[in-house]
């Protein structure tokens, strides 16, 4: 559509950087023009990320240029990436938790009192955030500590604020990777008006279902370099998926039939609030037991309650034929039970050691002989899972912190794996995967139920969950609403009791 | 991670190349500095600040704090002293001085594990708590310490070395092993950078706390064993301030207040760069009032040149 003018809004040329170890990009050029959505896809640790940080001033190319209205540029700040005009809302949060909503929608850009520069104004700050809030049709209280939210609404605040200065092109790595369906459209409707208004979006996901619906043009960036870039008429989802991995990918879903055994864990009438309803369930050895339901319809709560982390108010927990008192995660994990957790940062990772330290936290007991570790069984149990899961790394010493967004993620699963608990529970393992890895994950899932594992896989990507599952229990609004199996596991019928409809037929 | 350019030494090694230069310059101002006398007065000096700063490190690493290792210091000097006073038993006061450093920990690690109260305050408390338990049992009177076995202890040597060097040497040692080695060093890194993902790991983080805090109070015990024994008294004002020392030496290696980063190797050169500067400060007969202005403004320069480092080696 913005072929018309004769110079791109934004033009970066021959991009590359490399990380010690990593060639992170490779002769890179991305264009784009006003009034379009431009997805950037790619697999995990292809580059994405990085080249969206250096338009955003957070790192600094080796090689290239960026030309902004057909001007060279040079952005070696975040703060002068704004003056361009350029927001940014990353992969990972960036909010002040302690601060209200209003403060961090206003953050780089507080109001002061006229004539009083150094002092807030507090009401301007409060009016300007709410409006923008509006603007995006969203209802959350702009004085609520960003702490109270939700992943879903923080990730809306996110987005507020990167419109709470003067946006030309705004940048969106993964925003829907924690949103539910309703948000997605809501956040699509904002998108589509910022475009309308000739704002230029660049927009990255691993979901090509939403990449197709909202972009105008497609770039695909495989190990650093760019594979393609065209518009989306032209294109179809396989080909994309094959440019991304590079090989055809078949059989998403491969579950192998595996026989269900003796019963693992079952809870009965768990109450998570003083006043809900029980919960109850039965996962079996080699089964896996999708939980499905809406973002906050209580599945994470359940998860976390399973593993000790969140109160329970009544109920049992009956772990291979006994009652079972689990009151913290120690004891969970001691008991045969895994929880990888919902958010990577806050609760999987220690950003700040090593892949290989965080893939053996868990299993540390097993690498060390009365307490001296044994840097031979690490490296051991840390190279087969390195493997395994295909982890883009340049070494097992790299820090997490450095790795991409999804590499991260595949390390949360990987340190879970390492232990092979009798039940694993899962809150959105995918989360931030490219199609090639979730491939990958679902295979794993399904051997671990060959290996007579239970598997409780909690997402609320409900393709995944009918896909992968031989069992799904549907929740709504902090209760279960019903039980699907065989044939009757459908997506519609798990859409309809997650958004509150009734069962048919069931 | 492998190229090792000169940047990436200087960065490794920023805070080892400033305590040399301190060396140097020191050596042409004054010559009774380069002597191997005074060299053994400086260890024997950074004996007593190395041992807790040892301590300190394991619960910095936590992302917490210790307040109170001076006051264990002071209670732990005249709790030995009266044990020796009271049977002329060496080893005693020693394992007296040790258990006290251990309660005061333990008491430290209770209440910041299980009652999530911040280490700040519960050190605080406890600091209070130690100097006043110190002046009820001294009635603010120096106990004066007179045991051969126990003297050697500060005024000993062994092979030409003073013995409290070789005590904190083996100090150092543990410490790195059990923080480079074990599972239970491997838990103060981790709980460092990331209280909860331990915890949801499945890691007794409560316990491991615990554990640091005690490390710490029985390192405190050991270095006023040092003390009381160099001093041939124990006074119950002893080891006022040594905390900030401590904390300074640690900052001074690298560690981070936030904690999951450094390490006590830092550390040790943190306590040597403050023990030659007020050696320094002493040879060259600057007045002690002036001697804590010098000694707060290198620290400043200091981090503020392994900063300059620091940001240099970061290819952005
Ligand atoms: N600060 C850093 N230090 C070292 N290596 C880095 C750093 N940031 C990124 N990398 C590496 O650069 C490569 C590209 O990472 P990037 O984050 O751009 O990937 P991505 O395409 O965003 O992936 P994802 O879909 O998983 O988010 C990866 O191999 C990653 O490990
Ligand atoms: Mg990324």
């Amino acid at each position: 559509m913005g072929d018309t003018k004769d110079a791109p809004l934004l033009a970066m040329q021959g991009i590359s950087k490399s990380f010690p170890g990593v060639k992170a990009l490779d002769r890179v050029d991305f264009q784009l023009w006003p009034g379009e959505v431009h997805a950037l896809v790619g697999e995990n640790g292809a580059g994405k990320s990085t080249l969206i940080k250096i338009l955003a001033g957070v790192y600094s190319m080796d090689s290239g240029q960026t030309l902004i209205d057909g001007k060279p540029v040079d952005i070696s700040s975040p703060r002068q990436a704004s003056k361009y005009g350029i927001s940014v809302v990353h992969q990972e949060f960036t909010l002040v938790p302690q601060m209200t909503v209003a403060e961090n929608i206003m953050l780089s850009d507080m109001p002061s009192r006229p004539g009083l520069r150094l002092l807030v104004d507090k009401k301007a700050m409060v009016s300007g955030a709410r409006d923008i809030l509006d603007d995006l049709g969203v209802d959350i209280s702009v004085s609520s500590p960003v702490r109270s939210l939700t992943v879903a609404e923080q990730q809306i605040v996110e987005v507020a604020k990167a419109l709470s200065r003067k946006t030309r092109i705004l940048v969106m790595d993964e925003p829907t990777a924690a949103l539910s369906n309703v948000e997605v459209e809501r956040l699509f409707k904002v998108i589509q008006t910022l475009v309308s208004k000739g704002m230029a979006v660049v927009y990255i996901s691993h979901k090509l279902d939403e990449v197709f619906r909202i972009s105008d043009r497609l770039t695909v960036l495989r190990d650093g370099r760019v594979i393609s870039s065209s518009p989306i008429s032209r294109l179809t989802r396989n080909e994309v998926v094959k440019q991304m991995v590079g090989r055809e990918l078949t059989g998403m879903y491969d579950k192998p039939e595996v026989s269900i055994g003796r019963p693992v864990l079952e809870a009965r009438d768990l109450l998570l609030d003083p006043i809900g309803q029980g919960i109850s369930f039965k996962v079996h050895e080699g089964e896996v037991l999708g939980i499905a339901g809406l973002m906050g319809a209580g599945q994470i709560k359940l998860a976390r309650a399973l593993f000790g982390i969140e109160r329970v108010y009544g109920g049992e927990v009956i772990l291979r034929g006994k009652p079972m008192r689990i009151s913290s995660p120690a004891k969970a994990v001691e008991t045969g039970i895994g929880l990888v957790t919902e958010n990577r940062k806050e609760e999987g990772l220690v950003q700040l050691l090593s892949v290989s330290k965080n893939i053996t936290l868990t299993v540390l007991d097993a690498v060390s002989h009365m307490g001296v570790l044994s840097s031979r069984a690490e490296a051991d149990i840390v190279s087969d899972k390195i493997r395994d899961l295909d982890i883009k790394t340049p070494s097992p010493k790299q820090i997490v912190r450095n790795l991409s967004g999804g590499n991260q993620q595949k390390v949360v699963l990987a340190k879970w794996l390492a232990v092979d608990p009798d039940v694993m529970i899962m809150c959105e393992p995918t989360r931030g995967i490219d199609v090639g890895a979730k491939a990958e994950i679902y295979r794993l899932i399904g051997e671990m139920a060959r290996n007579g594992k239970a598997v409780l896989l909690i997402s609320s990507e409900i393709p995944e969950i009918v896909g992968m599952s031989d069992k799904v229990v549907v929740m709504h609004s902090g209760r279960v609403v019903g039980e699907l199996t065989g044939a009757g596991c459908t997506q519609e019928a798990v859409l309809r009791l997650a958004t509150g409809g009734s069962a048919v037929g069931a | 991670m492998e190229p090792k350019s000169f940047i990436d030494v200087l960065r490794r090694f920023g805070m080892a190349f400033i305590l040399l230069a301190m060396i140097i310059a020191l050596s042409f101002m004054n010559p009774r500095f380069f002597t191997i006398s005074n060299f053994l007065t400086i260890m024997r000096q950074v004996a007593i600040n190395g041992a807790l700063a040892a301590g300190m490190t394991m619960v910095i690493l936590t992302g917490g704090i210790d307040l109170s290792v001076g006051g264990t210091v002071a209670l732990a000097g005249c709790f030995a002293a009266g044990a020796l006073h009271a049977t002329g038993n060496s080893w005693l006061a020693v394992l007296v001085a040790l258990g006290v450093g251990l309660i005061i920990g333990s008491v430290n690690g209770f209440f910041v594990s299980y009652t999530k109260l911040p280490p700040f305050i519960v050190t605080l408390a406890t600091l209070a708590l130690a100097r006043g338990f110190t002046l009820v049992y001294t009635e603010g009177r120096p106990l004066l310490v007179d045991a051969p076995l126990f003297d050697m202890i500060g005024g000993g040597f062994v092979a030409g070395i003073p013995v409290p060097v070789l005590i904190v040497a083996m100090v150092y040692i543990v410490v790195g092993f059990v923080l480079n080695q074990t599972k239970f060093g491997r838990l103060v890194y981790a709980i460092g950078g990331n209280e909860q993902a331990c915890r949801l790991s499945g890691i007794n983080v409560e316990r491991n706390k615990m554990l640091v805090y005690m490390w710490c109070g029985f390192l405190a015990g050991l270095s006023s064993v040092i003390l009381t024994s160099r001093l041939l008294s124990a006074q119950p004002t002893a080891g006022t301030g040594y905390e900030l020392d401590a904390i300074a030496a640690v900052i001074l290696g690298g560690t981070s207040l936030s904690g999951g980063e450094g390490g006590v190797r830092g550390t040790l050169v943190g306590a040597f760069i403050i023990g030659v500067l007020a050696n320094g400060l002493n040879l060259l007969n600057v007045s002690p009032f002036y001697q804590d202005v010098a000694k707060g403004a290198v620290i400043l320069a200091a981090v503020l040149m392994d900063k300059a480092f620091h940001s240099t080696a970061d290819s952005r």
